[in-house]
């Protein structure tokens, strides 16, 4: 790919534009996913098993189906058979089928004329269960009695000899660590554990679907990939992926949580059965019980290090709960986990591990929180036992351009130090603390990502642009895509509309995630731009009867490159447009690719914390996130990106967790009991853009929605360790631990 | 089903409900204000705020029954036709939302909030959203736009 062309010099991109959806979205007009209605639509609902582990024996439909106003009743034998490796477990955790394998298991699904007749029909479905034993307990899991969710589900490459709950293995590093722990003056091991937490996006899973028996289908639902909800789909209903045609809804958050399909093969197949629109909508609890949290942890880490602050080696083993299936980002907590470091001596290894849980969904650099939590914790004691700044230790320490990481790459331009400079320099970390409050920092790390993506650029006659992305728009990036777009048209921002195709309209997009949207389709709109301007000047050239290699664009218009090429008036983009159907018809850019220059992003946050030796309750203070962004498009959304990335790591740090009863069932599946952070938990939370450019975008960009939310865990963690005195190995750092920590210290 | 007559953002509205649905589910299904978003279905999230009479409440823990006789006020009757309310704006400018879901719920209480203490501290405007849940924003921008707002609103007055 030419990346040639990169440019620091800007007029739009770096400027804070409105954004193009924001006045639908104050008055109430943008619609998600649960905003959609149809003529003659149906609504359903979904039947959970209550149990964490059981074999479905019986599923009566008789009494359910009797009722006023029931249209359709699915059970798993609704699906296809015969799906094997991921898109059976995708299968399999949409509509159980021999077995349900956590509370929340959905089982069978109804629709009927209203949303209570559906409720109510659901209720009348009878399941029979005989109940099995269960486990939830990541290490408990992994023991030699643990029962058993599934046998054979592990992937290649998993050692002999271990549980069948054991699913996958990665092993990675170089260098000899015993070796290197020998050289060190100070040698810390310390075992970390942290609870699932759930993405806690606002808006619950919701999708409107139409299916006729011809296959053909259409469904509307709140995703961050409406390409891969089409693929999934018709893997799951036996018909082809181009007769689902997808339609991204506004998305009421994601954070990972919405890369993964639950209810929209659930309605196409009651849509099918009862052949009119169903509308499935979860609840609050379904969303807690049924879809994505992350993996819980179980870690060991150990560092070595010299009384200068080099580290002479350092090993971890993660061991991640991932639920009733395989899938846990094991490899990638591994691979984060020393990646801020340049080490001569480094090992990691990482354990996938099945449990009577929901599925695993990704949330927000899935893995690498729970790594930086363990690794920055040791570090942290190792500048304390040494008498170090921690600052001064992670910059003597950081990973450099050339660093070769401690995953296997080598890595290019990279922004840590820079973002350790000015971590250093910032007033908050020479600010002093009250009475009794702690500082803390982290370093974190994300690799980014690129993936398919395609984006089309259509011109209108008036010279207006409709700009056609498939990549749904979590947090403000169609005004971004809209500034690129502009910035290399050279025209005004106002003049284009983004939209999010649907999957009929555009080539596969992958989902929104791994940080790629700004990334890849910016590249991919950037390139679309060129490939318009391309055109235009070839219309400009063929007017002018010159070389279409003798005409430039600039600011917005087509000239001759030179004297040599002639003399014309330059033509205005609009210009060109306005007379398109003569001059050869219409004019469309587009650029498909797969982009792998995605940069890798680091991160340093400062923290301050003030812990109520009372009632064990920390109040966050002071926050400061520092980060890489590359190139900052739209600064207010990277802005954002940052501050959300660390109040929810302040949520994972210190409030949330999933809690399970002896029965295993899930105890606290509701926001009262499962608490995020409100406003009046929270400080401002203050941010420094660092732009080392990414050399894989052409404006530099890299992405910046994951790795804010890798520091925050050990940021915190530090910060009331250092208040409290004590080491908190566990996460959440909620109040009971906090003071069982205290209790434990007198 | 029951028989309601009621006024919503200004408008004569009259429908008939099943004892058991909600404000919102009247709001959303029978109404088409789908401004007004379920986040939750118990009053924890606040992205169903709405005024009764003035009053701030979370429409899910509502029933739709209860609108009888009252003046409801959602999200979709803040803006005066075209013109936006200065907390839109300011909402807008501040760059305040990301994915929005909470958007609505935080204006129609915001307003409510400026309606009463025209003038209040950053603390005073965190405590009285804190019953309304951002996931995306962190609350950092939303709390900015908010004093803002209030800024001018004063100035206006």
């Amino acid at each position: 790919m030419a990346l040639d062309g990169s440019k620091s010099e800007f007029k739009l991109v770096g400027t804070r534009p409105l954004r193009p959806d924001g006045i639908d979205k104050v008055t109430g007009r943008a619609k998600f996913g649960a905003d959609a209605y149809a003529a003659g639509m149906l609504h359903g609902a979904i039947v959970r098993s209550p149990h964490a582990h059981a074999k479905i024996v019986k599923i009566d439909t008789t009494k359910a189906e009797a009722m006023k106003g029931v249209k359709a009743v699915v059970t798993r034998a609704d699906f296809i058979d015969g799906l094997k490796g991921e898109m059976w477990n995708v299968l399999e955790n949409v509509m159980a089928g021999d077995k349900a394998l956590y509370d929340g298991h959905a089982v069978a699904a109804v629709c009927a004329t209203s949303t209570l007749a559906a409720r109510d029909a659901a209720k009348a479905i009878e399941v029979t269960y005989e109940i099995l034993p269960h486990v939830t307990d990541v290490d408990k899991a992994m023991a030699k009695d643990a029962p058993v969710i599934r046998e054979g589900a592990a992937a290649p490459g998993t050692p002999e000899g271990m549980h069948p709950n054991v699913v996958g293995y990665h092993e990675s590093g170089h260098g000899d660590v015993d070796k290197g722990f020998a050289e060190a003056d100070l040698v810390i091991e310390e075992t970390f554990r942290t609870e699932a937490t759930h993405q806690g996006y606002i808006e619950p899973h919701a999708c409107l679907a139409t299916m006729g028996n011809d296959g053909k289908g259409e469904v509307w639902c709140c995703t961050q990939g409406h390409f891969h909800v089409a693929k999934v789909c018709a893997a799951l209903l036996g018909t082809d992926a181009s007769q689902i045609r997808v339609t991204a809804s506004e998305i009421g958050g994601g954070f990972g949580g919405k890369t993964a399909v639950f209810i929209e093969p659930v309605a196409l197949a009651l849509a099918k059965k009862a052949n009119r629109p169903v509308k499935v909508v979860m609840s609050r609890s379904e969303v807690f019980r049924a879809t994505g949290p992350t993996s819980s942890t179980s870690m060991d880490v150990k560092i070595g290090m010299k009384k200068d602050g080099t580290i002479t080696a350092a090993s971890g083993v993660f061991r991640l709960q991932g639920g009733a299936f395989p899938g846990a980002p094991a490899s990638f907590t591994a691979m984060c986990a020393f990646a801020p470091y340049a080490l001569e001596n480094v090992k990691q290894i990482g354990w996938d591990v099945m449990s009577n849980r929901p599925k695993q969904a990704a949330y927000r650099a899935p893995g690498s929180p729970m790594a930086a939590f363990a690794v920055e914790s040791v570090i942290d004691d190792l500048c304390k036992g040494l008498d170090l700044d921690p600052i001064d230790v992670r910059l003597k320490n950081a990973s450099r351009q050339g660093t070769k990481a401690s995953y296997g790459v080598t890595f290019d331009r990279i922004g840590l130090v820079e973002t350790l400079e000015e971590a250093k320099a910032h007033p908050h970390y020479s600010a002093p603390l009250a009475e009794g409050a702690g500082r803390g920092i982290s370093c974190g790390f994300w690799f980014n990502h690129g993936g398919e993506t395609a984006v089309s650029l259509a011109l209108a006659e008036d010279g207006t642009v409709s700009l056609s992305v498939g990549t749904p728009d979590i947090g403000g990036s169609r005004a971004s895509m809209g500034q690129m777009a502009a910035e290399e048209l050279g025209i005004p921002y106002e003049k284009i509309r983004t939209t999010i195709a649907d999957t009929a309209t555009l080539g596969y997009n992958e989902i929104s995630h791994g940080s790629r949207v700004t990334y890849a389709s910016g590249l991919a709109t950037i390139e679309a731009a060129r490939d318009t301007i391309r055109k235009l000047c070839a219309r400009a050239a063929a007017k002018w009867k010159i070389d279409p290699e003798a005409v430039v664009w600039e600011d917005g218009c087509a000239k001759p490159s030179g004297p040599n090429a002639g003399e014309f008036e330059p033509m205005t983009l609009a210009k060109i447009a306005s007379s398109m159907g003569r001059t050869g018809g219409p004019i469309v850019g587009h650029y498909e690719a797969t982009p792998e220059g995605a940069g890798v992003s680091f991160a340093t946050h400062i923290v301050d914390a003030e812990v109520d030796r009372e009632t064990g309750s920390t109040r966050v203070t002071r926050y400061t996130v520092i980060q890489d962004a590359g190139k900052a498009i739209h600064p207010s959304y990277v802005e954002g990106q940052f501050q959300g990335g660390a109040a929810q790591g302040i949520g994972w740090a210190l409030n949330e967790e999933y809690i399970y009863g002896e029965d295993g069932r899930l105890q606290n599946a509701g926001f009262l009991d499962y608490r995020i952070p409100v406003a009046s938990d929270l400080p401002m939370i203050d941010t420094v853009i660092v732009e080392v450019p990414n050399p894989g975008h052409p404006y530099g960009v890299r992405g910046v929605g994951e790795t804010s939310i890798c520091p925050p865990l050990a940021a915190i963690a530090n910060a009331v360790s250092n208040a409290v005195g004590i080491r908190m190995t566990e996460l959440p750092i909620s109040p009971p631990r906090i003071l069982a920590a205290l209790d434990g210290a007198k | 089903m029951i028989h309601v007559n009621t006024k919503i953002n200004g408008d004569e509205t009259e429908f008939l409900c099943d004892p058991r649905e909600t404000m919102l589910d009247v709001l959303r299904d029978k109404l088409a204000l789908t401004g007004a978003k379920e986040g939750c279905g118990t009053g924890d999230c606040g992205a169903c705020s709405i005024t009764v009479d003035g009053r701030l409440v979370c429409a899910c823990l509502m029933l739709g029954a209860e609108a009888d006789g009252r003046e409801i006020g959602t999200v979709e009757g803040i803006a005066t036709g075209e013109k936006l309310h200065v907390l839109q704006q300011k909402f807008l400018e501040h760059a305040a939302l990301q994915c929005g879901i909470c958007t609505p719920g935080i204006l129609v209480a915001t307003k409510a909030l400026l309606e009463k203490h025209p003038d209040p501290t950053e603390t005073q405007v965190r405590y009285w959203l804190a019953g309304n849940l951002c996931r995306c924003t962190g609350y950092d921008k939303i709390i900015r736009a908010v004093m803002d707002a209030a800024k001018d609103m004063r100035e206006a007055a």
